[in-house]
């Protein structure tokens, strides 16, 4: 009983090749149209970002931070952050990887939301998509990478792609934690004054959960980030690229530059979304 | 189920006819069969089905005000959540203004809930991410009523619960009986023909349920709306109701006034239950308990305070610190001694008696506080688990519940 019988071999390797022919073939056009639409978004925010002077973007940075985190310092602290990935000249780089990872997000929230919303709203979904975000956050990247890249063929399209699989999880679980935690209570006096469905979404369980999806926006944003050195293996430019190549190259002083701007990006965003998500709710 | 009620009938707003309510898979399997009538027990063992309620029948009329009486399981709030169709009845009819809601489809359900019922919450169910004003809108925004209107009715609402002046705060800011108000302004502001009170009062402290109770009686009387109202507590129910209904295990085993209810109890149950009902027996310290004409604070002065008791005309007044804390008891001897003296300088110093003071909680009932009342002098001061002053109680009034439960039982007897 040491083996494994022969005769039960499952053979899904099969399945999922001939799935992924007929997809090739018959769903070609469609992938090319979706591959162009998510293209020209992400030019159009690298272009924004390379546009604006670099003086302006680490002002507006200094000056979001201390708004949200309520402290000049802190806003003193992240412009001169920015400044430090300058420094290394790495400003370019910077700003297209936070453009690959700004429309990811982006596209991420736009499908993440309303899933975790209909998976609040049903039991039965919730057990079915669950299994998926598993999948998405734990399958090793290059086993989609490379059917990605069959689909929108080498470049920035298959790399956001990839960061979307992988960053989307958080965001759509904590929607459906958020929605799900409203208490009943709250529900059902929203039903009793005659809301309809919607209304509920809207007026009382959105609102309410705000705090807990914008942890998910948080969250999400950061998977995004730790996925550019693997988009940058299928040819989106950016600070990953550059690490790949120093590495190649044993240029550890280059590498570590490169590395520590990707860790101010992160800081950055962090901080500054984080203080979003759990500012006090205002009297509006 | 009896009917002892001999008020003349006007006209009938609600009427419910053999309503019934299972919880289980098969619950309709349930009603085709005999067995619907035996033991909620019985029918749990056998079929797996919770009966919830069985075969309710009864009517309101247009400005009553309608109590349901019933103790915890008896199926009262599940009644009165079916009138919203909060939960779905499994069987019977409800009528409200001549149309039977239980064949309405969603659209006339939401037409209903939002101008002719709306309803008060046990645990408030306030919205936390609204202020009291948005609270106290939110039926009418749901409605599409306009912004002017919206807010002129519902200032109108907040007014009347005397919340004025605190619409922006959100409603966390608020004590729980100022919470409940907002509840009770965001049913108002819809000016519903029927208003559905869900033990709203039961989460309340012992002197600010009473105020609710007396604030409801003269809202009742201005507004003259037909009001449903569920409680657990008999004396509440006798209390507000014109009538009352009592619920046991799923079923109304009377309806009638409180003097019906009293004098001609339907059947042993209820019988019972009045008798448990004797006030000594059920009133609790909290409901007779009163507040004080005078509470001095640990850090006035002598003079300040012998000038305050002057004024009251009282020879003793308890003495609460900061958390309102009791920490004892002064009376006008020790004071004039104290200030004799010249050496104390706050109430604190000359306050005696602490330790001898005889106390009760809230919850305590009356016929227990008759070994206390003869004890001692003054009255007994009832305190939360925490020390917590809240009311007092004077032995007249303890004595007084005594001998009005002599007459009542003479009277039972002839």
């Amino acid at each position: 009983m040491m083996e494994f019988p022969q005769g039960l071999r499952l053979p899904m390797a099969e399945w999922v090749n001939t799935a992924m022919d007929w997809i090739l073939l018959n769903w070609g056009p469609f992938f090319d149209i979706a591959g162009k639409g998510i293209l020209q978004m992400l030019l159009l925010i690298e272009r924004l970002f390379l546009w604006i002077p670099w003086p302006v973007i680490v002002l507006a940075t200094g000056i979001v931070a201390w708004r949200v985190l309520g402290r000049w310092t802190s806003g003193v602290v992240m412009a001169l952050l920015l400044l430090v990935i300058g420094s290394f000249g790495y400003w370019q780089l910077a700003m297209m990887t936070l453009a690959l990872v700004v429309s990811a997000v982006v596209i991420s929230l736009v499908i993440g939301i309303p899933t975790g919303i209909l998976m609040a709203r049903s039991d039965r979904l919730e057990t079915l998509i669950r299994p998926l975000l598993d999948a998405m956050q734990t399958m090793p990247s290059f086993v989609y990478l490379i059917p990605a890249l069959m689909l929108f063929g080498l470049g920035k399209v298959p790399a956001v792609f990839a960061t979307i699989i992988y960053a989307m999880p958080p965001v759509i679980r904590l929607t459906n934690v958020g929605i799900r935690q409203v208490a009943p209570s709250v529900i059902e006096a929203a039903t009793a004054f005659g809301s309809s469905p919607r209304q509920i979404l809207f007026h009382v369980q959105l609102p309410l959960a705000r705090p807990t999806i914008l942890v998910g926006i948080n969250q999400t944003t950061m998977m995004a980030l730790s996925m550019v050195v693997v988009a940058s293996m299928i040819g989106a430019k950016g600070l990953g690229l550059e690490v790949l190549l120093s590495i190649n190259r044993i240029d550890i002083g280059r590498g570590f530059e490169a590395g520590l701007s990707i860790v101010i990006l992160a800081i950055i965003i962090d901080r500054i979304t984080h203080a979003f998500a759990v500012r006090r709710r205002t009297n509006s | 189920m009896v009917n002892t009620d001999a008020t003349p009938a006007t006209e009938d707003i609600l009427t419910i006819e053999s309503l019934w309510k299972v919880f289980g898979p098969d619950a309709d399997d349930l009603l085709e069969n005999q067995l619907r009538f035996a033991d909620k027990e019985e029918i749990l063992e056998k079929t797996g089905c919770v009966l919830a309620l069985r075969d309710i029948t009864l009517a309101v009329r247009r400005g009553e005000f309608f109590v349901i009486m019933g103790l915890s399981g008896s199926g009262k709030s599940t009644l009165i959540r079916c009138l919203l169709r909060l939960i779905e009845p499994t069987s019977g009819s409800i009528v409200i203004n001549g149309e039977d809601i239980c064949r309405y489809d969603q659209a006339k359900l939401m037409g209903l809930r939002r101008h002719t019922i709306s309803m008060v919450f046990q645990h408030f169910g306030l919205f936390p991410h609204y202020t009291v004003l948005d609270n106290v809108t939110y039926g009418l925004k749901i409605r599409g009523a306009s912004r002017q209107e919206r807010h002129d009715r519902a200032m109108e609402a907040i007014a009347l619960v005397g919340l004025k002046g605190w619409e922006n705060h959100l409603p966390e800011a608020l004590s729980g009986g100022m919470q409940q108000r907002v509840g009770l302004a965001r049913a108002l502001a819809t000016d519903p023909q029927i208003l559905l009170m869900d033990e709203p009062f039961s989460g309340l402290d012992p002197l600010i349920r009473r105020q609710m109770q007396d604030e409801l009686v003269e809202l009742q009387d201005k507004l003259n709306k037909t009001i449903i109202f569920v409680t657990h507590d008999l004396h509440e129910a006798f209390k507000l109701g014109g009538r009352i209904a009592i619920m046991r295990n799923g079923e109304v085993i009377q309806i009638g006034s409180p003097e019906d209810v009293i004098t001609a109890p339907a059947n042993d149950y209820v019988r019972d239950f009045m008798q448990d009902a004797s006030p000594a027996k059920v009133l609790t310290a909290g409901w007779i308990m009163e507040e004080p004409e005078l509470l001095l604070y640990e850090w006035q002065g002598l003079k300040t305070a012998r000038h305050l008791l002057r004024a009251t005309g009282e020879d003793y007044a308890f003495v609460v610190g900061k958390h309102h804390e009791l920490l004892g008891i002064v009376t006008r001897e020790l004071l004039d001694q104290g200030i004799r003296d010249g050496r104390q300088a706050t109430v604190r110093d000359v306050a005696g008696l602490v330790r001898d003071l005889p106390r009760c909680g809230p919850d305590v009932v009356i016929e227990e506080l008759f070994p206390l009342a003869t004890a001692g002098p003054y009255p007994i001061p009832v305190l939360n688990e925490n020390d917590r002053f809240l009311g007092q109680i004077r032995n007249r009034t303890i004595l007084d519940s005594m001998i009005q439960e002599r007459v009542e039982e003479e009277e039972n007897q002839s």
